[in-house]
């Protein structure tokens, strides 16, 4: 199995993995509050499947199957001719839906800039945030363990 | 063999309305949520997910309350339900490399770089039951290090490799790995579709095999090289983009296991491994795996196998719990034609052989005597 070519993120890279991790209801709470939302019609209706997650032996060797991640996928296409994909984790189809709006919205120069400040950036800070806490919280159990010499 | 019978309706709808009572319990007792059980009966939700082979939360905890809190139950209904969904692919493999760090011990290195992160553990508590968590417990809130963890822990089994101690492992696949939920298993078995096979194995049979070759059943005698826990990112590469995604976040346990190996003719003396990973977090399940991952490379290693959990035929054909509670549990139903079949046999050799009834209750009579 080669590994695929580490390159650097694109901007479309990234944002699709924010929405995808995003909290659900976080998500559904910053698209409401959109004002201006096109219009879109379904080129693949949300679809719930799984992905089998794969792992390699020593973290490093063989490649093997370890199980399988509920996702749910969903296609769109913007009323100006601009497509959206998304593969969200987990089961709800109106997150898979919401995040292939945005991610067309995302790549529509009308929405971007406006897309990146009320979601975008709200789900990012707010991932931060719970990820530095826990970080920061796993790093206070930090231990210094000693041996000490018996005898002479 | 069991023959179908018929009829019954009535009394299993009941038993079903029944069942549904007792799983609700008390009505005076608020019901549980799926909240509750995903917060609070987390390290269930873990081995359901892991076993049940499917990461979701969710399912995993409404299957634990349909099941009543009976593990191997919701397991079966998490397998029994993912039967139903379709498979969009395969991820890129997990880096654990790349963990975000909550918990990772070495017990072969004191000081290693990253240092050693106790997390949330078990390990150090008295196993006193405490009497405070019988009412509500107002749990303290952890504090926070002024630090975050590194970003990007070191492997234990690297810095061996450094210096050439332990074996390199290899990324040597030359087509998809082995699906033991796609293809029947033939032995021997390759290390992949072993690996497969112990991530969903029942974690208690593991752990008796793992045991029992700790005691000499097959000498395997490790150190748990590096222990960690975590999120990793998932990511998979859709055919209509191309490029990799991330499509979520994962909590793995991984074990890394070193075992002494004293060599063989082409081989010097080098420590060798086992692996573990296992979805959630479950040490007890990740060591076990990392012990009989080790111990089924004993015939690939040169090394007698004399043992149980050296045997892959015997670990591997027993190791799912589905199956073996389903072939354990099928013996409820009915098999009264075979059994009747088997009376039929059972009087037959009575009369044909030279005792008769009266002469067995005589026989029967004096034995309780003498055991009198």
């Amino acid at each position: 199995m080669k590994e695929p070519e580490k390159l650097e993120r694109t901007k479309r890279q990234k944002w699709m993995s924010v929405l995808a991790k995003a909290d659900t209801e976080l998500l559904d709470t910053l698209w409401c509050e959109l004002q201006d939302k096109p219009s879109w019609v379904n080129v693949r209706a949300p679809e719930t499947g799984m992905v089998m997650v794969r792992g390699k032996a020593g973290g490093v060797g063989t490649t093997f199957n370890v199980g399988e991640m509920a996702l749910t996928r969903a296609t769109i296409r913007l009323d100006s001719g601009i497509s959206g994909v998304a593969y969200v984790q987990g089961r709800s189809a109106l997150k898979a839906e919401q995040s292939a709006v945005l991610d067309a919205m995302l790549q529509d120069d009308r929405y971007s800039a406006a897309i990146f400040k009320k979601v975008i950036k709200p789900l990012e800070e707010a991932t931060k945030k719970q990820k530095f806490s826990a970080g920061k919280k796993a790093a206070n159990t930090k231990v210094e363990f000693f041996t000490m010499v018996r005898g002479e | 063999m069991y023959v179908a019978v018929k009829g019954g309706d009535a009394a299993i709808e009941n038993s079903q309305t029944l069942l549904a009572e007792e799983r609700r319990g008390d009505k005076r007792v608020p019901e549980l949520t799926l909240d509750q059980i995903k917060n609070q009966l987390s390290l269930s939700v873990d081995r359901v997910m892991a076993e049940g082979s499917l990461y979701d939360r969710d399912l995993a905890a409404l299957a634990i309350k349909q099941a009543r809190g009976d593990i191997v139950e919701a397991i079966f209904l998490l397998r029994a339900y993912r039967t139903t969904l379709p498979r969009f692919g395969n991820t890129v493999p997990v880096d654990t490399g790349k963990m975000q760090i909550r918990r990772r011990i070495s017990a072969t290195f004191k000081d290693l770089p990253g240092g050693q992160i106790l997390g949330p553990s078990f390990d150090y508590t008295h196993r006193l039951l405490d009497f405070s968590l019988a009412k509500n417990s107002n749990a303290p809130l952890a504090k926070e290090a002024s630090e975050d963890v590194l970003a990007e822990m070191p492997r234990v089994t690297e810095l061996l490799n450094d210096e050439g101690l332990i074996e390199k492992e290899i990324d040597d696949n030359e087509q998809e790995p082995f699906d033991v939920t796609r293809n029947s298993l033939k032995f021997p078995a390759s290390r992949e579709a072993r690996l497969q096979n112990l991530a969903r194995g029942d974690e208690g049979f593991l752990l008796a095999l793992a045991y029992s070759t700790q005691r000499g059943w097959g000498k395997t005698h490790p150190f748990a090289g590096e222990i960690r826990m975590g999120e990793v990112g998932v990511e998979i590469i859709p055919e209509e983009l191309g490029f990799p995604i991330e499509v979520g976040e994962i909590t793995v346990t991984e074990c890394q296991m070193v075992n002494q190996f004293k060599g063989s003719a082409t081989i010097p003396a080098q420590f060798t491994r086992g692996y573990g990973l296992t979805f959630g977090h479950n040490e007890r399940k990740a060591m076990s795996m990392g012990i009989l991952d080790r111990s089924l490379r004993s015939k690939e290693l040169g090394e007698a196998v004399n043992a149980p959990a050296q045997d892959e035929e015997f670990v591997l054909s027993h190791s799912c719990n589905v199956e073996a509670s389903g072939f354990v549990q099928h013996l409820k139903l009915p098999h009264y034609v075979d059994f009747q079949s088997e009376l039929v046999t059972v009087r037959a050799l009575r009369k044909a052989s030279a005792f008769s009834e009266k002469n067995e209750d005589s026989t029967d009579s004096k034995n309780v005597e003498a055991a009198e």
